[in-house]
């Protein structure tokens, strides 16, 4: 409690004292807060110790000037945790130690658990069972919607997929050409180097024709796809999910599996197709500048070479995998969108993943059109 | 005394529209004012600015007497561990459990060991009336009350001098934010606590402040004790305090307290 005209406070203070009988006493004097503790806790809290070996001595805490909780907390643990039997408080200054009496008792601690690790690997997998459920759940769901829409085409979310067919495509023409480019100029020096010493430059229209437009042109632009539109995804789902917006749209009545799902595996199903094309496209025409200063093949008798390297096929293949990826980001970033908790870490570990798991599902999707397709596309000499 | 607050020819300005023309605010140690005024009068906008959060168009706020805007890093350093805030929603860190809340202003003082620290989290727990089981839970797994309780005890953990609150009492049920404002008022008592909130309770205003603030037309219009307010003949007054709610909190607690809120 502040005076009008309070004398200086003083920095706090332990000393050996005697009391009038002449008993040992310990006196505290000074201010005990936590602006003063700040910087002496440790000093302060050994030169208590100290003190408190003798358990008669007698503790006059009437000299301190300020105190609070941090200072009595300070002093009281020096005490054992507990109040001496002899005391003097100042004024006022009783109420800080009764909040103390009353805290004791410590927290217990987690229970040792020597299958730990085999709950963890069990806790893991029921978790990889559940997320496949989820997803097929999410996907017969996206189904069950649109049969109803095919019954009534006005009612689609035709403005949705236009916006998303917008974010998801359009704006990643930049990046997925500026990768795919570099891509292409890449594979087509490293691979010129080996044809120039076995003198079979024209294969290099083969080898990047068939790599690029079969393999590494969907490849490449799922994984930017998976990185860009599939976090993204994730994240605009689970902060609607932090603020109640997903529970706003159900309670109105509003489907949101129709309204920001189902818009979204359609974007990016029709979108991923296309940009497929232009990134190997792009990778392509770097390919062909590269092995035109490398071997010497001109862009222009690189690109009529295609043709017959690379049959049609692989162009519907190439397609048809950019469906199947493109469904298969969007369903997983959103299924994780819509697992995200209430709090901010879940939200950062559901975008993880998303991302994560769609890059790893598009390379397994991809393995699969490898088997099935194996003997389709590929012309031999 | 020097006062622990000081808002001198405050002006805000967003493009054309002028939020605060000219305001003034003094609150002297120990005091509880509360701010009112009508959504959009810039309560919050006042309050974040007072704690450092925004910067005035023109205009300075001190607080210690120290100027927010324009001192150096350490003294700002300085003013912020000496108050406490406890934000509308709480704004715990959710990825931290109870106890870890609680502990992070001390901890990052790196003035105290984990045992003391540990203590002294478990009194604050007790403090706001929080079991000690809970103190391993996060903050997605409490309810709003116990939130807002957990929230001030981490505001409290550094024994600060001035106390914000925002919107203390808001989304609790009657019962505790009764048990709320008992709360606060025993601290304020113990600890002399400055209080300054932001609230739309009437119950919560008329029970706990010293002085009322009421933010109309771009300043205060009254800062003074509840009589003084209500003896204002302004439309945004007659509508907060004398309107039919109005009316029925303040004859509640004409029973118990004076009128010029003291108590």
């Amino acid at each position: 409690m502040q005076q009008a005209a309070a004398p200086a406070v003083l920095d706090p203070d332990v000393r050996q004292a005697r009391t009038a009988d002449g008993a040992p006493a310990v006196e505290l004097s000074g201010a005990w807060d936590i602006r003063a503790l700040e910087t002496r806790a440790r000093s302060l809290k050994l030169q208590l110790r100290q003190f408190s070996t003798d358990p008669g001595s007698h503790w006059n805490l009437s000299r301190i000037q300020r105190l609070d909780h941090i200072g009595a907390l300070l002093i009281w643990q020096a005490w054992g945790k507990r109040r001496p039997a002899r005391l003097a408080l100042a004024q006022g200054h009783e109420v800080f130690f009764s909040h103390l009496d009353s805290a004791a008792a410590a927290a217990p601690a987690a229970p040792f658990d020597p299958l730990r690790l085999v709950r963890a690997l069990g806790a893991a997998l029921l978790l990889t069972a559940e997320h496949l459920r989820g997803i097929a759940q999410l996907l017969g769901q996206i189904l069950l919607d649109s049969l109803v829409l095919l019954r009534h085409p006005l009612r689609g979310p035709w403005r949705e997929i236009s916006a998303s067919l917008f974010r998801v495509g359009t704006q990643a023409l930049g990046i997925t050409a500026l990768v795919g480019f570099l891509i292409g100029i890449v594979l087509s020096y490293l691979s010129a180097e080996q044809l120039k010493s076995v003198g079979a430059n024209v294969f290099i229209i083969n080898i990047l024709g068939i790599g690029i437009i079969r393999e590494l042109g969907p490849v490449i632009a799922a994984v930017l796809v998976a990185g860009r539109s599939g976090s993204a995804i994730t994240a605009q789902l689970g902060v609607m999910r932090v603020t109640e917006e997903l529970d706003a749209l159900s309670v109105m009545g509003i489907p949101h599996t129709v309204r920001l799902i189902l818009p979204k595996i359609v974007a990016l199903a029709i979108a991923m197709p296309l940009l497929i094309l232009w990134t190997s496209g792009i990778a392509l025409t770097g390919g062909a500048i590269s092995a035109d200063m490398q071997l010497g093949i001109s862009v222009h008798s690189f690109m009529t070479g295609l043709p017959a390297a690379v049959p049609a096929v692989n162009l519907s293949l190439a397609m048809g995998k950019g469906v199947v990826f493109g469904a298969l980001i969007a369903l997983i970033a959103c299924h994780f969108g819509l697992r995200v908790q209430p709090n901010t870490e879940s939200l950062g570990i559901g975008t993880t993943n998303s991302v994560v798991t769609s890059i790893t599902a598009v390379i397994i999707a991809d393995a699969i059109f490898a088997v099935i397709f194996a003997d389709v596309g590929i012309s031999l000499l | 005394m020097t006062p622990v607050i000081e808002v001198a020819g405050l002006w805000t300005q967003f493009g054309d529209h002028v939020v605060h023309r000219d305001l003034n605010l003094t609150v002297m140690p120990g005091e509880v004012v509360s701010l009112v005024g009508g959504s959009g009068s810039g309560k919050t906008t006042l309050m974040r600015q007072i704690l450092g959060l925004e910067r005035p168009t023109r205009g300075t706020v001190k607080v210690f007497g120290i100027p927010l805007h324009g001192s150096n890093a350490q003294l700002l350093h300085k003013i912020r561990k000496r108050w406490g805030v406890l934000f509308q929603e709480g704004a715990l860190y959710s990825a931290l459990s109870v106890f870890d809340n609680i502990a992070l202003p001390l901890r990052e003082l790196r003035a105290f060991d984990e045992d003391f620290i540990r203590d002294m989290v478990l009194l604050k727990l007790d403090m706001v009336d929080i079991e000690r089981r809970h103190a391993a839970k996060m903050p997605a797994d409490l309810s709003g009350g116990m939130i807002k309780r957990i929230a001030l005890a981490r505001a409290l953990v550094l024994e600060p001098e001035l106390v914000f609150l925002d919107e203390p009492t808001a989304g609790l049920d009657p019962d505790r934010s009764e048990s709320f404002v008992k709360l606060i008022r025993s601290l304020h008592e113990t600890l002399n606590l400055t209080v300054v909130m932001v609230t739309h309770d009437l119950d919560t205003l008329v029970s706990l402040s010293d002085k009322i603030a009421v933010l109309a037309e771009q300043k205060l219009i009254v800062y003074g004790t509840l009589r003084e307010a209500i003896a204002v003949r302004h439309p945004f007054i007659l509508n907060f305090f004398l309107g039919e709610r109005g009316l029925r909190a303040l004859s509640a607690v004409a029973a118990t307290i004076n009128l010029n809120g003291k108590h």
